[in-house]
């Protein structure tokens, strides 16, 4: 599945791209992240705990940041072995643009699930990955935005606003 | 009598089914048991680089983890088919090795790579959960089409480009030359969507190591029990033959799917013997879509030449049958067989020729599943009929008709000679019912309300019975497919029959007993049904292809004529009559023309007791019976089926379902009539709901009821079931077989209704209300260009 959105965050492009390779920041935005070691160099490995619709699983698995062009793109790539569960892969191409006093920062997402997670949860994966990409995103512009000092927090569920992001909620379940 | 042949006799096994008493593979407990839970493969197809089990062994409770090395290890055989299918270059089928625990590499997402063997199933899953294994991801194939191509992932080393045979069946350059002389060509694509076979009850297995008599008892979902144990003896080496029970008690269903020996009993054996604990499985509804063998997934091109007078001159059928990653135990046979020897239909066609290419695929294996071969087959066959009248112009029912079959024997250019039918009257039958002389009128009114009705015939003709075994075994098959019975009358008069079919929801108890009931005029009560067990029954084949009836009960009569022929010579001796004046009925031994009887259970006495019976006679009443068929049998029929549209959302109801099927004699209608009920049901299914998924990955999308829809109770209409037979001279009763007709013959009926009903022919099963409406979509676009 592929997903595609963007969102302005009221910061500079150089504070955006700092943010984002920041192994904190990038710890408290990735949902469910129980644990994430490692740097951006050599690349994360995490620990995450997810419920895909019936389908309850602790991922362990790396996060790596490829294609970095500072402070304009870069790619986030996971992949995950969840055990019974399947496992989860998927990867974000990231792009940042000065917009106005901001940055619009753009994604797209592309997600792939195996064993279990797509036996039982193909219907809603799709809602599921949208999900995951906008709390992900929604965090990291909070932390951009609140001075980007991570705080050491779990991550709250996003709050989505307008027409969208209403019918995503009413069809996304998850 | 009104117990015997043609009664309807209430199911004698339905009191203890309905009040929860039945005993299945699962309810068997044995005394430190054990449960095992399997490591699967989220991968399609991946290389097994390694397996760190030490987490699972480390826990509480877990007895044991086992993997594919230390099976093979053991001597534990692979996998393997029974058919062996010969290409048109006179090679044989390209057969890659199964083990049951996958070593180097695994082929489908659910390929089992290690077992855990734990003191609860709880414990098993968890530490399943924990083993880790190693893969390293392949290149992946799910279609047929696709996994035939250039350049495809190569799933087999001994299958080049996935191919496991090339088969031909009919007369190849005489069906080209009257297709290219064909006044009229019907051409079409057909898809036969891969259904789950989904019997209600999983599969199970309850294996017991007992080391101080090197002997191996299993309980297992199994619709031949005997099958099942010959070949754990003869190619898995799991132990003799006489160090092997195998029992299939209560089974809840099977459709073909518990046919086969998977990787899990195997596994359950030789655990039991690894752990000296008795080893449990019993799989869940999502595992068994993952591992229970599918069924159909063809895909096919066929070309259908009709002369100036719409006679068929030739029928040309290329079919790519998906078998999936292994060779299941029947699946050669299936698309071969099964169906090719099917493609003349219920038609004097002098000309035909089929082709059928056989792949391996990165998805589950595919196998019989209700019908086999023979759905695929009428499939073919009726929907090129009705597309074939409605590009001639013609009425649908008029061109089978002039078509049909008239004369019996038959012989077809594609191995069957029909022995009997009258197809005509089964048409006349079903026509008059479903009022199709009235349908136009009802069309007319239901587009009044804004509403598509259409109308569709299919006349099936299938093959049960199954089969004479020096033919099948010319053929290729691996086993002859006789059935034995025995029938012993006790002292006290009740009788025993001890059959080689088995059943899992047919009805036997019942049945078998009212032949009894008919032939000594016993009650039915009188009689019990022994069957499911290689330590109680001497062998048997076991119950599929609708062979019960025509092969299994043939095998009692065969007994109960032995039965007879000591009956009345006891009977003549002691009421010192001839032999030829005995007769029995109403349960006594009578002498024909005078009021000198002995009663039945008198004659059982007597047999048993042997102080007055005939000189040099053996005591005991006990005879034994093996029958092997001469022929296939052919049930038949006409079914029509009436559908509404509504075009604002594709949502189709069938409105009328009528079948009129020719199944031979009918022992108990009641449960002939549930048969039907039960195939049309899921013959509509696969038309109109199931159909499994995978994505381009190998992932089974369909893998759970929230994915996989089955027909529901108000999916489906009330039908119309009646029959128009003629007796079957192959076998004593005249039985042809009625279990899975329903499921042969409806999917066309179906999707001839739909695609009359929206004026589109380009319709797949399932036909979704999503794929109705597009169809609609595409019908009026196509309109309006």
């Amino acid at each position: 599945m592929e997903l595609k959105d963007t969102r302005v965050i009221k910061a500079d492009p150089a504070t955006v791209w700092k943010a984002i390779l920041d192994p904190e920041v990038l710890k408290q935005c990735v949902p469910g992240c129980q644990e994430m070691t490692g740097d951006a160099e050599t690349g994360f490995t995490a620990t995450v705990v997810q419920r895909v619709g019936p389908v309850k699983a602790t991922f362990k698995g790396i996060v790596n940041l490829s294609d970095l062009n500072a402070p304009h793109s870069l790619t986030i790539s996971g992949e995950g072995q969840g055990g019974v569960a399947g496992f989860a892969k998927g990867g974000a191409d990231v792009t940042l643009t000065p917009n106005g006093s901001g940055t619009e920062l753009a994604y797209n997402v592309e997600a792939k699930v195996g064993g279990k997670l797509a036996q039982l949860g193909s219907r809603i994966i799709d809602s599921f990955a949208s999900k995951m990409a906008d709390q992900f995103f929604q965090k990291f512009q909070e932390i951009v935005e609140g001075g980007g000092a991570p705080a050491a927090s779990t991550a709250q569920p996003a709050k989505q606003g307008g027409f969208w992001a209403w019918l995503k909620r009413l069809f996304g379940g998850a | 009598m009104t117990e015997g042949i043609g009664a309807r006799v209430l199911r004698k096994e339905d009191k203890r089914f309905i009040t929860g008493k039945g005993r299945y593979t699962d309810d068997i407990i044995e005394p430190n048991q054990a449960y095992a839970a399997f490591v699967r493969s989220p991968h399609a197809h991946a290389n097994v680089k390694g397996i760190d089990a030490s987490a699972a062994l480390a826990m509480e409770g877990v007895v044991d983890v086992l993997n594919g090395h230390q099976l093979t290890g053991d001597g534990i055989g692979n996998i393997i088919c029974g058919w062996g299918v010969t290409s048109k270059d006179g090679t044989p089928m390209n057969m890659g090795a199964w083990s049951a625990l996958a070593t180097e590499k695994v082929r489908y997402v659910g390929d089992a790579v290690a077992v855990v063997i734990a003191d609860s199933a709880e414990i098993a899953k968890l530490a399943a959960e924990s083993v880790v294994v190693d893969y390293e991801t392949l290149p992946v194939v799910v279609g047929s089409v696709e996994a035939l191509a250039d350049g495809a992932p190569q799933i087999h080393e001994n299958a080049p480009g996935n191919l496991i045979f090339d088969w031909e069946i009919g007369n190849k350059e005489p069906t080209d030359a009257a297709l290219a002389s064909a006044e009229h060509i019907v051409e079409m694509d057909i898809v036969n969507n891969r259904l789950a076979p989904n019997p209600m009850e999983p599969r199970s297995a309850i294996a017991t190591f007992n080391e101080s008599e090197d002997h191996y008892t299993l309980y297992t979902t199994s619709q031949n029990p005997h099958v099942a144990r010959l070949v754990l003896s003869a190619f898995y080496n799991v132990a003799p033959e006489h160090k092997l029970r195998v029992i299939a008690p209560d089974v809840g269903g099977g459709f073909g799917s518990k046919i086969y020996i998977y990787p899990e009993e195997i596994t359950c054996l030789w655990a039991s013997m690894k752990t000296n604990r008795s080893v449990k499985w019993t799989s869940d509804r999502t595992e068994a879509f993952l591992t229970d063998a599918h069924g159909r997934d063809h895909v096919t091109h066929a070309k259908m030449g009709f002369d100036k007078n719409h006679k068929i001159v030739g029928l040309r059928v290329n079919t790519k049958a998906n078998l999936g990653a292994y060779m299941s135990l029947f699946s050669s046979a299936t698309p071969t067989y099964l169906y090719a020897t099917l493609l003349s239909g219920q038609y004097n066609i002098e000309n035909v020729y089929a082709d059928v290419q056989g792949v391996y695929t990165n998805t589950v294996p595919v196998d019989a599943y209700r019908g086999a071969g023979r759905p695929e087959a009428s499939f073919v066959m009726e929907r090129m009929m009705e597309t074939a009248a409605r590009q001639l112009g013609v009425d649908p029912a008029e061109l089978r008709l002039k078509n049909f079959v008239k004369e019996f024997p038959h012989q077809t250019p594609v191995i069957m000679a029909y022995d009997s039918g009258d197809f005509a009257a089964n048409q006349k039958q079903a026509m008059d019912a479903a009022d199709y002389k009235g349908f136009e009128k009802r069309r007319t009114e239901a587009a009044k309300r804004g509403k598509l009705r259409g109308i569709g015939f299919s006349n099936y003709i299938e093959a049960c019975g199954i089969a004479p075994s020096a033919a099948v075994g010319s053929l290729g098959a691996g086993v002859g497919l006789w059935e034995s019975a025995e029938v012993r009358v006790n002292p006290v008069g009740t009788i025993e029959i001890l059959t080689g079919s088995h059943s899992h929801g047919q009805g036997h108890e019942t049945t078998f007993a009212q032949i009894v009931a008919e032939r000594f005029g016993l009650p039915t009560e009188n009689v019990a049904i022994v069957h499911g067990d290689t330590d109680k029954v001497q062998f048997g084949m076991g119950t599929y292809g609708s062979r019960s009836g025509a092969v299994g009960m043939s095998a009692i009569v065969k007994a109960m004529d032995k039965v007879e022929a000591k009956v009345k010579k006891i009977g003549a001796h002691v009421l010192e009559a001839s032999e030829d004046d005995i007769i029995i009925e109403d349960g006594a031994v009578k002498v024909k023309g005078t009021d000198k009887q002995m009663l039945w259970h008198e004659v059982g006495l007597a047999a048993y007791t042997a102080h007055n019976i005939p000189e040099g006679m053996e005591p005991g009443l006990k005879e034994s019976a093996f029958y092997d068929p001469s022929n296939f049998t052919f049930p038949a029929g006409c079914y029509i089926c009436e559908v509404e549209v509504d075009p604002e959302t594709g949502v189709t109801k069938i409105i009328q379902f009528t079948a009129s099927d020719d199944f031979g004699t009918i022992i108990n209608p009641m449960i002939v009539e549930g048969q039907v009920h039960g195939g049309l049901a899921q013959g509509i299914g696969q038309a109109m709901f199931e159909g499994v998924v995978y994505d381009p990955d190998g992932q089974q999308l369909s893998a759970s009821y929230m994915d996989y829809c089955m027909p529901r109770a108000d999916d489906v209409p009330m039908y119309q079931v009646m029959h128009q037979s003629t007796e079957c001279p192959g076998n004593p009763l005249g039985m042809k077989g009625c279990g899975e007709a329903g499921a042969i013959g409806s999917p066309p009926a179906v999707i001839n209704a739909i695609t009359d009903a929206i004026g589109n022919n380009n319709l797949n099963m399932p036909a979704t209300p999503s794929a109705v409406w597009a169809a609609l979509q595409e019908a009026s676009k196509q309109a309006a260009e």
